[in-house]
């Protein structure tokens, strides 16, 4: 026995707390959801970041068309999707990089439960904190480029459904490229392809609506994309991770 | 007859086409303490990300290890705007207990009673470095793999972590970790050196 060893008025003495093991899968789903909530909203200022660059290039779009209300409230659809799907490109890039830098990763590798559920975690903390933000601002925005009122609803629950499809394509990427030093651009490539469908569904949606029109189909595709996304893309989160630490 | 915890045969270390280490064989029984010795570069921490599962690509040959595994490597594994306990009580590793009563012992145990609510990044590296190590206080991981536990922590943490690892090996468990430092528990402690592995 070390005769430096410490003595303690607690009964454990120099051995581990005994007491509850290690938690199950939805308690571990969890606690991973809590502590990136808790070490996003730390950072307000990266949260606010994605909204005020829509802001900034939605204010663009008039100084560069136009004022003319009735082009703008046409066009509006379009350049509220492809801007949402910008701000969600320029966030959804550094996903997973704070945890390969502190070393967070290897331990979630290292958990008993799946890469999945964390990855899990992560996208939704992510999609609430960027993507439910953005839908609930977004009549500003819309009301900036005169988009008839109609569309409006349609606006929210599309950019709802839309940015967590976005969120979790972007997750893919995210997870494939976190080791690269500059997968900034590379990360561009793989995810606009992939991001086409859902800016079509999403645009076709709410013109549909801003002309009086039954959007209930493009919602429904679009929601259908979110639920294939949410079973299927934290698999192939969880697998691209794996990848990028193994080198 | 003691129990073999984690057991490498013939193990190949790759690195980028060089190859580091061969031929490796290695077992731990319970209640064993071993040092990987070897000169910088040779491949102690491949070998330890190896041992631990980490790294698949560029290992050749069979590794059986526990179900749980306790590893810490030179990242810290926190988040740096949570608190110690918030980092604790989330571990990504989910090993150990949540009780905040075990997480504020632990914490107690490694000097840093009244930090438990700062942000981890107000602490210094060697706070940071027992932050990380709390956790061998609270998980009931039988095998420890801990790259460079010592480094960054001053002797009297050094005296609190030696004698933590002897207890979790007296208690059955075992720990493997490396460290340039000499040994200082002459006793207990085995060493392996790679470099007589590599090639």
């Amino acid at each position: 026995m070390p005769s430096n060893r410490p003595t303690s008025r607690d009964l454990p003495g120099d051995n581990a707390w005994e007491g509850a093991p290690s938690s199950g899968a939805l308690a571990y789903l969890g606690s991973q959801f809590n502590r990136h909530l808790r070490a996003s909203l730390r950072r307000p200022g990266e949260l606010l970041n994605p909204l005020v660059f829509f802001l900034m290039v939605v204010t663009l779009f008039p100084l560069g068309l136009g004022p003319a209300p009735e082009q703008l409230s046409a066009m509006a659809p379009g350049i509220l999707w492809v801007v949402a799907l910008l701000a969600n490109l320029t966030v959804s890039g550094r996903l997973f990089v704070a945890d390969f830098e502190d070393g967070s990763l290897e331990q979630m590798l290292l958990a008993r439960h799946s890469l999945a559920l964390t990855a899990m975690a992560e996208v939704m903390v992510h999609w609430l904190l960027s993507g439910v933000t953005l839908a609930l601002v977004s009549p500003l925005f819309a009301a900036m480029l005169n988009l008839p009122s109609a569309g409006i609803p349609v606006l929210m629950v599309s950019l709802l459904l839309g940015s967590l499809c976005l969120s979790l394509i972007g997750a893919i990427a995210a997870a494939l490229t976190v080791s690269l030093r500059r997968g900034g651009l590379l990360m561009s490539l793989l995810i606009i392809p992939l991001n086409v469908p859902i800016l079509i569904f999403g645009v076709a949606a709410v013109s549909e609506a801003a002309n009086g029109y039954n959007a209930s189909a493009w919602l429904a595709l679009l929601g259908a994309f979110a639920c294939g996304g949410l079973v299927l893309a934290p698999l192939a989160i969880g697998a691209g991770l794996r990848i990028s630490m193994d080198t | 007859m003691p129990e073999l915890l984690l057991h490498a045969q013939s193990v190949c270390l790759e690195r980028g086409y060089r190859c580091l280490l061969k031929d490796v064989n290695f077992a731990v029984q319970e209640g064993q303490l071993w040092q990987l010795v070897g000169p910088n570069g040779v491949g102690k921490t491949s070998f330890l990300r190896a041992l631990a599962g980490l790294a698949k690509v560029g290992v050749s040959g069979t590794i059986q290890r526990p179900e749980t595994v306790l590893y810490q490597g030179h990242l810290p594994g926190l988040k740096p705007l949570l608190s110690p306990l918030e980092n604790l009580r989330w571990h990504p590793s989910g090993l150990g207990t949540k009780e905040l009563d075990a997480l504020t012992w632990a914490l107690e145990k490694v000097d840093l009673a009244g930090c438990e609510h700062l942000p981890v990044n107000h602490l210094s590296a060697g706070q940071q470095r027992r932050v990380a190590l709390a956790r061998l206080w609270l998980c009931d991981a039988p095998l420890w793999l801990l790259d460079e536990p010592f480094t960054a922590i001053d002797s009297a943490g050094a005296a609190l972590l030696g004698a933590r690892l002897l207890a979790h090996v007296e208690a059955g468990g075992s720990v493997v970790f490396t460290s340039h430092q000499p040994n200082r528990f002459a006793e207990q402690l085995q060493a392996m050196d790679l470099s007589e592995y590599a090639v």
